[in-house]
């Protein structure tokens, strides 16, 4: 009781403040360090919306969270507090955005998520200031899972890392999977060799080879892989191909198999103009996170357009509708604010001295997260 | 040049007064970043009465600023979730009550303090850091895989904990909340410096054997000044986790111990305000800098290395112009 | 478990190991002449690695990406010892913690400024990729095998530097009496900026080696250092022939421990708790291994001073 009534308190206390014209937007996000590279991806995806939509009464504060909760917390207080931003975003990682959107949407702010889906914020935990523009966090891999069936796979070794969102990684290929497991592995966050767990997968007699191991990791073990002369196929959601670090595989990556909710020979005119000028304002082409990012800025302009930010209901409601031109196609929200959409299979190809991905077929059609039947809002 | 009595005096002054102005011009950010000077302060002046009294150089103090950290969110998890914490032997409950949070804090760590002292203790000089690290490298990658509480992902915890009388939600109560448990271990440490075992412990730093002579054992000493500064610096985790309603596997990361040696090395070693000072100063560094460019780290790490090589004595050291302390 | 797959296994432990020698290898040498605790040595692992990616990236080569690897590695531990590092030798451990501290934010954000934030690109030779057959059908990476060879070579090769040449005998002098070897005439400063550079070419070698396989990435240097001193507590600070011990003991550890914990727990754990239980125990294995080595032997298995 006593904590409702604080949030209420709370959220009365938002919407007292006196109603701008201006809506003042909050970006937390990974500039420093090693997982600098997708925030950088996801801001500039975001600017590039704004700056396409030529709005002035949309103003963006931009911070780095340097991939620490506590810095990130730390910056949600100093941008609801002092900055006084209406709208939050950014954030890259599952456990920043634990730690920051349960306090953010308690104190009546909007979060919307640009890139981390972690599933207690689809279930129990979710919000209905809380919308996530990327995926949940198993949908990729529950993606991966659906394709290994169409693929015909009988018998498939799994592997992630020993954390949270390694854990629903397996658990999300295992959902749709319908074949055997000829091996399920747990491997140290940010463990560099691989070899102990080539050999196991060599040794497994596995048709396939399921793994979610993101950023560097993923990396250093698709290199190894490659070396090692194991031949058995390899199927991961986007994160290991990413626009962003396929270059940094090299020909290790070609002709795998991921899933992904976007790419960039999607054929849909808001994706034609967006890898158009990604590339034309950066010069680099875009990467997932940055169609992400794009989104999320489009979605949140579509609202801006539709309700004043200071009518918390009807913004949310503009918000809902999603009434703008994604760059996946056809875009919607489930009941949770969780996205309902299409997962490609795609395949890593070169063009010229680039490596890229091509869309070779729909995972799973019109997919919705596993956990929006838990979620009361 | 200030002696540096009124130095301390000044500098508490200010943690007075800062964040009174910021509560009078409505900038509770500015509240905010003191409170998470002022926790590190405590963090750092536990493991100040290690390092800089007793002369052990742990690498690992992270361990227990987790610890309590832990402390607070498994506990106010429970009472969050309405769930028992234990039903085997005997029902252990949740709870959301900050003394008591404190209390346990306060405990689990000095018992690992105890547990890794006895270990490490056993060792000196390089190895005595390089243990300290590994054993926090341990908590670290256990709580990694601690699924039962979040793992990496950590726990959130949605409402700051009580404290009887006070409204903790409210900046400026917890911050005056935080500031005088601050003062307390400084005074404490204050008369502990002065104290028998304090003399006691310094000798031990500086000649061992002239301490065993009078039928004093060192390492006795240096464990029971490890176990009160790993208490310390838990007390300070449960204060930072509930500052943040959050803990994490970061909290026990070898950087965040590294940033303790910090907070004590820019404040002047083996100084009852270095901690203080030290973290006072990242805190704003990290905010300032934070907003110039992307590439801060290059600067801060400028700015220690030059704290190093020619501050010697730390702020404090500069500002009264006296070598001392350590 | 077949003993074909056993046998792989040992010998992706003694991979990791020897890798880990070549970092542990200049770390305890520099402990053991000039007593310094360097933590800012990961950062001369990347620098060797990205120096690699863009030499080879830029010419082809993974020939001149090893030696532009040496080159700047050794380039940035002699500039850094003669600006930072000689400032430090008369300090206690805690200020040689805090500066090399700050110096590994600086190396790394200025990798990052130079490189950008996404991981470069370096990949195995041509003529070392693919696996083969070796005796007992094993099919194993021969850039595996080369990293073996290389790493035993350079192994040699450093023992034989300390125990024949003049500049071991100085190396070896300097460990046992600093002043002494300065009152004879041997030019002090000059020995410890070479000391200092073979420690850092080390390990840029072990970067640009590692990186092939790898991803080269801003802050890939650290997990391995941590690693690196574990190995030379294990082994005893200061002792060659121990970083060699120890590294090796630390890579079969860490590389059969993760393969068997899971295995074990499951003989008594449902199949699904025990792999990620066995998996955590696994992480923390080789502190836990440490640890006891320094309960048994405070100054590790070859140590002699702390």
């Amino acid at each position: 009781m006593k904590m409702k009534s604080l949030m209420l308190t709370a959220a009365v206390a938002a919407l007292a403040t006196p109603a701008l014209a201006e809506v003042k937007v909050g970006m937390i996000t990974t500039l420093s360090g090693g997982g600098a590279g997708l925030g950088i991806d996801v801001r500039d995806g975001f600017m590039l919306a704004i700056k396409q939509s030529g709005r002035d009464d949309i103003e963006v504060v931009i911070e780095d969270d340097q991939r620490k909760p506590d810095v990130a917390v730390q910056l949600a207080d100093k941008m609801i507090q002092s900055e006084k931003v209406d709208v939050l975003t950014g954030i890259i990682w599952s456990n920043l955005a634990m730690a920051v959107v349960p306090s953010v949407t308690a104190q009546g702010k909007f979060y919307l998520s640009p890139n981390a889906g972690p599933s207690a914020l689809a279930g129990k935990g979710c919000h209905e200031n809380y919308f996530n523009v990327a995926w949940q966090n198993d949908n990729l891999h529950e993606a991966a899972g659906s394709y290994a069936n169409t693929a015909g796979y009988k018998n498939s070794f799994i592997l992630a890392p020993n954390y949270p969102a390694g854990k629903d990684a397996l658990t999300g290929y295992k959902r749709f999977f319908e074949g055997n497991l000829a091996g399920e592995v747990y491997t140290q966050l940010g463990q560099t060799d691989y070899a102990a767990e080539i050999a196991q997968i060599r040794a497994s007699g596995a048709d396939s080879v399921f793994f979610f191991l993101p950023g560097g990791m993923g990396i250093s073990f698709l290199k190894q892989y490659a070396d090692s002369g194991v031949d058995i196929p390899v199927v991961g959601p986007a994160f290991s191909f990413d626009q962003g670090i396929l270059q940094a595989v090299g020909d290790a990556a070609l002709g795998v198999v991921n899933t992904s909710q976007w790419s960039k020979d999607l054929d849909n005119e808001a994706n034609t103009a967006f890898v158009a000028s990604f590339e034309a304002e950066y010069g680099r082409l875009p990467s997932l996170y940055a169609s992400q990012g794009f989104d999320t800025a489009n979605l949140l302009i579509s609202a801006v357009e539709a309700a004043d930010v200071s009518d918390a209901d009807a913004f949310r409601a503009a918000l809902e509708a999603a009434d703008f031109a994604s760059t996946r196609g056809a875009f919607k929200f489930g009941p949770n604010h969780h996205p309902i959409q299409t997962i490609y299979a795609r395949e890593v190809i070169k063009e010229g001295d680039v490596y890229t991905n091509k869309i070779i077929g729909v995972a799973l059609e019109d997919h919705a997260d596993a956990y929006a039947a838990d979620c009361k809002m | 040049m200030i002696t540096e009595r009124h130095l301390n005096l000044l500098i508490l002054a200010g943690l007075i007064l800062v964040p009174l102005w910021a509560w009078a011009a409505d900038e509770p950010f500015t509240i905010t970043l003191a409170t998470r000077a002022v926790i590190f302060a405590l963090a750092a002046a536990g493991l100040n009465i290690a390092l800089g009294i007793g002369g052990l150089v742990s690498l690992g103090h992270a361990a227990f600023f987790g610890i309590g950290g832990y402390a607070m969110g498994i506990l106010a998890h429970h009472a969050q979730s309405y769930t028992a914490l234990s039903t085997w032997p005997f029902l252990i409950e949740g709870t959301k009550s900050m003394p008591v949070i404190w209390l346990v804090a306060i405990v689990t760590s000095a018992l690992a303090a105890l547990v890794i002292g006895l270990l490490s203790l056993r060792t000196a000089g390089v190895y005595f850091i390089m243990i300290t690290l590994a054993f926090g490298q341990m908590f670290y990658f256990f709580t990694i895989s601690w699924a039962a509480y979040g793992g990496e992902d950590g726990l959130s915890i949605y409402i700051r904990n009580d404290f009887p009388g006070l409204n903790t939600l409210d900046p400026i109560q917890f911050y005056g909340l935080c500031l005088a448990i601050l003062c307390a271990v400084l005074f404490a440490t204050a008369r502990l410096m002065r104290a028998p075992f304090g003399l006691a412990l310094n000798a031990a730093r500086q000649t061992p054997a002239r301490v065993e002579t009078v039928g004093l054992d060192p390492t006795r000493l240096k464990l029971a000044a490890f176990v009160i500064s790993g208490a310390i610096t838990g007390l300070a985790g449960a204060l930072f986790a509930d500052l943040n309603r959050f803990v994490s596997p970061t909290m026990f990361s070898w950087q965040m111990s590294g940033e303790l040696i910090v907070f004590i090395i820019i404040g002047g070693t083996g100084r009852l305000f270095g901690p203080v000072v030290g973290a006072a100063t990242f805190v704003m560094l990290e905010h300032w800098l934070g907003g110039l460019s992307e590439y801060w780290l290059i600067y801060l790490g400028g700015m220690l290395l030059a704290i190093v090589l020619f501050g010697r004595g730390g702020l404090i050291g500069l500002l009264t112009r006296r070598e001392g302390g350590a | 478990m077949t003993p074909l797959l056993l046998a792989e296994q040992i010998l992706n432990g003694l991979q990791f190991g020897v890798m880990l020698f070549l970092m542990a290898a200049g770390l305890t040498l520099i402990f053991g002449v000039m007593g310094l605790i360097n933590l800012a040595h990961g950062s001369l692992y990347m620098v060797g690695a990205f120096a690699a990616a863009a030499a080879a990236g830029a010419t082809g080569s993974f020939a001149l990406g090893l030696a532009a690897a040496l080159a700047a590695a050794a380039m940035a531990g002699a500039l850094v010892e003669i600006l930072v590092i000689r400032r430090l030798y008369a300090r206690d451990h805690l200020d040689q913690v805090l500066a090399t501290f700050a110096l590994i934010l600086i190396f790394s954000e200025g990798t990052r400024w130079l490189f950008g934030s996404f991981p470069l690109f370096l990949d195995v030779p041509g003529a070392l990729s693919g696996p083969v057959t070796l005796p007992g059908g094993i099919q194993y990476p021969l850039y595996r095998l080369a990293l073996i060879g290389i790493g035993l070579l350079v192994a040699a090769g450093l023992g034989l530097l300390i125990a024949r040449t003049r500049i071991g005998i100085q190396i070896r002098a300097g460990e046992n009496d600093r002043e002494m070897i300065a009152a004879l005439g041997v030019d002090i400063s000059r020995l410890y900026t070479l000391i200092f550079a073979l420690g850092a070419a080390l390990a840029g070698l072990a970067g640009a080696l590692v990186g092939a396989i790898q991803s080269v990435q801003v802050g890939m240097g650290e997990p391995v250092l941590i690693l690196a001193f574990v190995v030379i507590v294990i082994g005893g600070i200061g002792s060659i022939k121990g970083a060699f011990i120890g590294a090796l003991l630390v890579g079969l550890t860490d590389t059969l421990g993760g393969i068997f914990l899971p295995e074990l727990f499951k003989l008594f754990m449902e199949p699904a708790t025990a792999t990620s239980a066995g998996a955590s125990l696994a992480s923390m294995l080789i502190y836990i291994l440490m640890g006891a080595v320094l309960i048994f032997r405070p100054t590790g298995l070859f140590g002699s001073r702390a």
